[in-house]
């Protein structure tokens, strides 16, 4: 059957902001069927209001919407676009529930366009966990004893029936939002009203507990000729109990026998043609009993997953990509496997290496979490690995990391562990659970006792086992000769790991120069789909160890061209995500359109960057030093290197930078050198002395004393920090000594080669971001970004507006002359970013950074100039003249003098607070601070800056209110600075409440307002008191501000977690409540359209008079 | 750790270690790419005088699960792995795939570079080999001489070496609506049970039966299982299924019996450079354009192209099914006798069920005649 040609035009819709549980595998995804799409000559719409995503870029769609993905501003598009059709099945949860929501509001038949993929009866039936019960019982299969409830009476009674513990499943959210399992009745309270009150129709799921048993993916697809094909199986190591996205996984699933994996594939096909997903992909969960093989069906996902991601890139089959082209009328055997290029995509892939996910948390970054591992998603990215065996490839996982252990033995075991201690802290999920199951065998645990207190397959606990007793061997030999050597490197150790159990052989280097001198070196085999059935035409490479010295390597001679290695940034983390890799991806592409034979290297299997597509060659590994440094000498072996990237992929690759130079790599771009004087205050320092530039006051102290003498000398507050950092891990702001104390006790690894810095701190400042690029001579400025809220707040958390919407002409010159002076003091070759502090009319440098900024693809979008291929090119030798010249640069001008009637375009933080809890179910504090914690960002970009603010808003949390009451309780330094917004806000109508000391001000300014007790004072009576008010559901929105100049700055802590907890608007800055009125305004004027990328940019090429 | 060699006859040789029997064993080296189901794999008769490699890294893991077994014994003539389980584990497991294959003298080897071994079959085809553990490792020159002077997979008569020597009966579940008989040219165990569940019940007969034996049993249809070896030595089977043809009985053959139905009428055999083992082999039915995933094994085809019309003394044939990935036939049907058969496995065991239905097509046909 070929292409359906009924249907000329799509509209994609994106997945939005990264949050925890939708990472960027949507951006793949969406991107992948984007230029599918295109390719088969369609129109192609896209809405998404994610700026650092590759699929909006503005080639991937004739007409691309960096709008809010709600059913308003999607009907919007619509109106205006007019496609037939709507492709809403590789946009997560997100464009799903839109694409419902589109339906129920009747938008789809106004528009007479039509749902592909998967249709809103397929949906429903997928995604009602009912219906979905009701077709699994249909078709023979088994589900958990269960029943849905919308009430807590109904929750109690089901209870009553099945016993505890239940599992809790609230319909319609995503990643496994505000499930979990009670144990207690109480458990059962919380959990269940917190349930209820997230799903968006009121309604969870009781369940039959499932916990402790075997748990299973299937990826499928499925044509519109009823054709179906398994993708891949994938395997948890963790059992039932724990979200599958906080799973290690296997791929493909390594404990099920043929009859047992064919009667899951069976019922999963069943399942599948029964709810009746007419063409694309869809994920099933399975759980099998391990004492009597007794399978349950436990979910599907009617679209394309996170696991569909996994499975693409563990396989080498494109999920996405072939679900694009199904959905526009292709069968399967009419799609060839790009990998072949021969046979059909009509196959299932079979592996000969297997494959290991391994989540990544960031519970660091939210103190008081509870660090359980539950079916709510909690991790924050997640790295894959491939090996020819599974200790292969869980050892190149758990390197990947980025963690501070790198796989078993490189860290010290926790104080005062037991064999006891350790089994029974096996008994619930944990990150790390692995290096736990590693640590009971060490102390003498047997599989089977491993086994019963973890539920983890006795295959997976033997095969740790078989890691134990080699680390006894090495530990053991007299000398580590080369048998045992290549042994310990096909059992998958690093060199690092060998180097901790064989201190003689002086470190990493020394394990590293025996093993090159033995001639023990990775082999390099490719993912092709099939096993080497068929020879491979994609090359798409991992590296494995092999026992037979002359083993195979099959990296292809390729002589013509020079090659550039790119270093991706490893696993998504808070601080380091999805804007990185658009960076590298952009890249790959302008090398390669340059004649560059672009070879990537990066192991996050959700990024566009690891799209067998994107680059020449794609090395799927870890991006260790020594993993690195085998990939260099394969491709120097194959080829001639003209050099490795390192400043595009965040801190991962910039930190490999040094040691890569030093082992005699060619570095591009910015020097090593000068990326560690950046780095190195004392001498940056220097640098804008040599420039006459000021920094506030600092000094590095490696001890309480040395840093209580920094801080009297240079006055409270400080800010304080540990060195070589990104994301602003572990930095304070500090009021006093008794807490400068506390931070320094708490700071572990204070040491003379990991100082902490003493900062003054800049309280009210207003803080600026330019990203820039500089080919040694001149400077380009990408943008200036002015934050909206003050200094304080780390940028990544900040909202912040391009161009800057109140900086005067004189402040911009002396940005431009600040910047240009540092990038030519440090040498940047590439790309910088510097943030700037303003205040009382003075401009002083907080941070340089010579490479890529999370902010690059948000200045790439707002001002139509693509900075990352630009610095690409720059770091290969090409001046700014002369990408102005071919017109990749505008041919005058900079992002730093847009027209004045330039759109503007403002930057919003996502942040994942509600995402958890403390162990005793509270919400933990929403207050930003210096550290980083948002998983995301957003883009709302108009004519002024108050349309932007509000797009911005409501694609980051939902709409700004227009109507009702509002609570306010500010500082007393912000009291003045709030009376005109809330003025403001009682002239559009809004009814204002406060507490005692706000509303005394408020009403001594004319400004009529209620007054509540603080959440600490007692009410009275039948006086509720500001959180009850709260949450009871009776504010629209709350601005609050942290009290005191002089305390730590938590109190309100309660007030913000119950605005979390309503998932309303909460404003925490003075300036954010200015931002906002502003939004409201514009939100009231109703004057918010929808207005494409490509547009918009035209426009301001147009004024800048650019040609391209 | 006892090393072992495999030793293919153009002369390159991988080391490892000693699996499963020691000793030294010589046979045609093939490679399956299934991931699940080597237990099945191993007891195929259709793999009787082969050496398999597997693609699949991990092997052994679930063990051994005596329910599993496709044939009363193991018939590969050697394993080639790359990291066997140390441990099984499987609720039904009852013992380890090392300790069997020690039990059944099946003379493996593990820790080579299987995927070397694989991309140098796919490139220079299926050819002879021999595996050597412990003490039968001897010099390079000696060992490929034994796999030189082994006898070559074309022109190879196995299936007396594989089917029954006597008739047995496997009855139906439940009520008996049809009988078949089946001529074991290496049947699988899962046949009959696939036919049984249909209400069919299978005479599975020698391989020299002769028309009377089969006739005696008053067989509704008759069934050509797989098997191993060279189609072309299979003089008396073609004869047989002519004179079956001719009498108008049901007929089904599925693998070497689609081949020995295809020379029946009158078409040719060959030998492939690797041929298809797997069970993610995709086939196409021409009349309908569906896919099915097939579970294959076999090293011989038949002739041919996808929409092939045939004239033969049984009237009108046509190739009725193809694989995508080469265009090798995958089936055949007989237009003007009740006739068809497959190159694939409809019993799967082990691979996917996608091809059930065909038994039930078997069914119609007995059905209706």
């Amino acid at each position: 059957m070929p292409k359906r040609t009924d249907i000329q035009h799509v509209l994609v819709i994106g997945s939005g902001p990264i949050v925890i549980g939708q990472a960027c595998e949507f951006d793949y995804s969406g991107t992948q069927a984007c230029r599918v799409l295109r390719e088969e000559g369609l129109r192609v719409s896209l809405v998404n209001s994610n700026p650092a995503t590759i699929m909006t870029d503005p080639e991937f769609a004739d007409a691309t919407y960096i709008e809010p993905i709600t059913p308003e501003f999607v009907e919007q598009v619509i109106a205006k676009e007019r496609p037939d059709a709507i492709l809403a099945t590789l946009g997560g949860q997100t464009a799903l529930n839109t694409a419902v929501a589109l339906h129920e509001r009747g938008v789809l038949e106004k528009y007479d366009v039509e749902l592909i993929g998967a249709d809103i009866d397929a949906i429903q039936r997928g995604e009602d966990r009912q219906k979905f019960k009701d077709i699994v019982a249909q078709i023979g299969g088994e589900t958990p004893r269960s029943r849905v409830c919308h009430s807590m009476d109904e929750v109690r009674e089901t209870v009553a029936e099945l016993g505890l513990p239940v599992v809790i499943r609230p319909s319609f959210t995503m990643g496994g939002l505000g499930s979990g399992m009670a144990h207690t009745p109480d458990e059962l309270e919380r959990m269940a009203s917190f349930g209820l009150a997230e799903s968006p129709v009121t309604e969870v799921l009781i369940e039959e507990s499932v916990l402790g048993w075997k748990e299973y993916e299937l990826e499928l697809m499925r044509d519109r000729h009823d054709n179906v094909v398994v993708v891949c199986s994938i395997e948890n190591i963790d059992p039932m109990g724990v979200h599958t996205g906080d799973s290690v996984t296997v791929a493909p699933a390594m404990t099920l026998t043929d009859r047992e994996y064919q009667h899951m594939r069976d019922v999963g096909i069943d399942v599948l043609r029964a709810v009746g997903v007419d063409t694309g992909g869809c994920n099933i969960q399975f759980a099998i009993h391990p004492d009597n093989g007794r399978m349950v069906v436990i979910e599907m996902n009617p679209r394309v997953s996170r696991s569909s991601a996994l499975a693409s890139k563990a396989t080498g089959f494109p999920i996405a990509k072939i679900a694009a082209k199904l959905a526009i009328g292709y069968t399967l055997d009419e799609i060839t496997n790009d990998i072949t290029g021969e046979t059909p995509a009509s196959f299932e892939p079979t592996l000969d290496y297997v494959v290991v996910k391994v989540p990544r948390f960031a519970f660091e970054k939210f103190p008081g979490a509870d660090k359980t591992l539950t079916t709510t998603m909690k991790s924050v990215g997640e790295a894959m690995s491939l090996g020819r065996n599974f200790t292969e490839a869980l050892g190149k996982a758990l390197r990947s990391m980025e963690t501070k252990a790198a796989g078993f033995w490189t860290t010290p075991d926790p104080d005062g562990a037991t064999l006891e201690s350790t089994l029974e802290q096996l008994k619930t999920g944990h990150d790390g659970r692995l290096y736990t199951v590693e640590r009971a065998l060490r102390l003498g645990a047997t599989v089977e006792q491993v086994h019963d207190a973890s539920g983890i397959d006795p295959w997976f606990v033997d095969q740790i086992l078989s890691l134990v007793e080699l680390r006894s061997e090495i530990l053991d030999a007299a000398v580590l000769d080369e048998p045992l050597l290549r042994r310990a490197k096909r059992a998958g150790l690093s060199d690092r790991q060998v180097a901790a159990l064989r201190p003689e052989l002086a470190g990493e280097d020394g394990v590293r120069a025996l093993r090159h001198r033995l001639g023990i070196r990775p082999v390099f085999k490719t993912v092709d789909t099939c096993a080497a059935e068929f020879a491979a035409k994609t090359p798409y490479h991992y590296s494995a160890y092999e026992s037979d010295p002359a083993a195979e390597t099959e990296v292809a001679p390729q002589r013509e061209k020079p090659k550039v290695l790119i270093l991706g940034s490893g696993p998504n983390r808070i601080g380091q995500g999805i804007e990185f890799d658009y960076s590298c991806v952009h890249a790959a592409m302008a090398l390669r359109a340059d004649e560059y034979e672009t070879v990537m290297v990066n192991c996050n299997p959700e990024t566009v960057s690891t799209d067998y597509d994107t680059s020449d060659r794609l090395y799927f590994e870890p991006l260790t030093f020594e993993d690195v440094l085998e990939v260099v000498h394969s491709e120097q072996e194959s080829g001639t290197v003209a050099g490795v990237i390192v400043q595009l992929g965040g801190q991962t690759p910039l930190g490999l930078a040094q040691r890569l130079a030093d082992a005699g790599v060619p570095i591009v771009g910015t020097p090593p050198a000068a990326i560690n004087l950046a780095e190195d205050r004392g001498a940056f320092g220097d640098v804008l002395t040599a420039a006459g530039l000021p920094a506030p006051r600092y000094g590095t102290a490696t001890s309480y004393e040395g840093a209580k003498e920094i801080a009297d000398e240079i006055g409270y507050p400080v800010l304080v920090r540990p060195s070589y950092v990104l994301g602003g891990r572990g930095m304070e702001i500090v009021y006093d000594d008794s807490t400068l104390a506390d931070y320094i006790a708490r700071a572990t690894e204070v040491s003379p080669e990991h100082p902490v810095l003493v900062d003054r701190f800049l309280d009210d400042a207003i803080e600026i971001d330019v990203d820039a690029l500089c080919d040694g001579d001149e400077i380009f400025i990408g943008g200036v970004m002015e934050h909206i809220e003050e200094a304080g707040i780390h940028s990544g958390d900040s909202s912040c507006a391009l161009p800057p919407i109140t900086l005067g002409r004189t402040d911009l010159e002396n940005v431009r002359r600040s910047t240009e002076a540092i990038a030519k003091g440090v040498g940047v070759r590439g790309l910088l970013n510097v943030q700037y502090a303003l205040k009382d009319d003075q401009l002083y440098v907080l941070e340089a950074n010579p490479r890529a900024s999370r902010t690059v693809p948000f200045v790439s979008k707002a001002t139509a100039v693509p900075l990352a291929k630009a610095a690409a090119r720059i770091m290969l030798g090409a001046t700014i003249k002369e990408l102005r010249d071919e017109g990749m640069l505008p041919p005058s001008g900079d992002g730093g003098e847009l027209p004045s009637d330039a759109a503007v375009a403002v930057k919003e933080a996502v942040l994942p607070f509600h995402r958890f809890r403390t162990p005793e179910g509270q919400g933990v504090d929403s207050l930003l601070g210096p550290e980083m914690k948002s998983t995301g960002e957003v883009m709302g970009i108009d004519t002024s800056f108050g349309k932007a603010f509000a797009k911005s808003q409501t694609a980051s949390y939902g709409s700004l209110p227009t109507s009702g009451r509002i609570f306010v309780s500010v500082a007393n330094r912000d009291k003045r600075a709030m009376i005109f917004p809330v003025k403001r806000l009682a002239d559009l109508g809004f009814e204002i409440v406060a507490t005692q000391g706000t509303a005394e001000v408020l009403r001594r300014n004319g400004i009529p307002c209620s007054e509540v007790p603080k959440h600490f004072e007692a009410p009275t009576g039948s006086v509720r008191n500001a959180v009850s008010v709260i949450l009871d559901g009776e504010v629209v929105m709350v601005i609050n501000t942290p009290y005191g100049n002089s305390g730590p700055r938590v109190d309100g802590y309660e007030i913000r977690t119950a605005a979390v907890a309503r998932d309303i608007p909460c404003v925490t800055t003075i300036q954010g409540a200015a931002a906002a009125v502003q939004g409201i305004e514009a939100l009231i004027r109703g004057e918010i359209s929808v207005r494409p990328l490509q547009a918009l940019q035209a426009a301001l090429k147009a004024q800048t008079g650019s040609t391209t | 750790m006892t090393p072992a060699a495999l030793v293919l006859e153009d002369g390159r040789v991988f080391r490892g270690e000693a699996f499963g029997a020691v000793g030294s064993t010589l046979g045609e080296v093939v490679f399956c790419t299934a991931m699940t189901g080597y237990q099945e794999t191993l007891t195929d008769p259709s793999y009787h005088g082969q050496i398999v490699v597997a693609t699949a890294p991990q092997i052994g893991n679930t063990g051994w699960n005596d329910e599993d077994d496709e044939s009363r014994k193991i018939h590969v003539a050697g394993y080639v792995v790359r990291d066997p389980a140390r441990i099984p584990s499987n609720w039904r497991s009852r013992r380890s795939l090392n300790d069997e294959l020690t039990d059944q003298g099946i003379v493996g080897i593990a820790g080579v570079d299987t995927r070397t071994i694989t991309r140098h079959i796919r490139e220079q085809g299926a050819m002879r080999a021999g595996i050597f553990a412990g003490d039968a490792v001897t010099d390079v020159d000696t060992m490929v001489q034994a796999v030189r002077d082994s006898p070559k997979m074309k022109g190879a008569d196995l299936s007396g070496a594989v089917s029954t020597d006597e008739t047995y009966v496997v009855p139906a579940n439940g009520e008996r609506r049809f009988k078949v008989a089946a001529l074991d040219l290496g049947i699988k165990f899962n046949t009959p049970r696939m036919m049984a569940q249909r209400g069919i019940e299978t005479h599975v007969m020698p391989v020299g039966s002769t028309l009377d034996d089969l006739l005696a049993v008053e067989p509704d249809g008759v069934f050509l299982a797989n098997g191993p070896g060279d189609p072309e030595t299979q003089a008396h089977a073609i004869a047989l299924t002519q004179q079956v043809l001719e009498r108008r009985i049901p007929l089904f053959g599925i693998c070497f019996g689609n081949q020995i139905l295809g020379r029946a009428l009158g078409m040719g055999t060959y030998k492939m450079t690797y041929g298809h083992r797997g069970i993610n082999v995709p086939v196409i039915e021409a009349a309908t354009g569906r896919v099915a995933i097939t579970s294959q094994n076999h090293g011989f085809a038949l002739e041919g192209e996808v929409g092939q019309k045939l004239d033969t003394p049984y009237g009108a044939a046509e190739v009725s099914h193809y694989c995508p990935n080469d265009g090798t036939v995958e089936g055949l049907r007989c237009v003007d006798v009740p006739a068809f058969s497959v190159q694939y496995h409809p019993e799967a065991a082990a691979g996917p069920h996608d091809a059930a239905p065909l038994f039930d097509q078997f069914v119609t046909l007995m059905d209706e005649a």
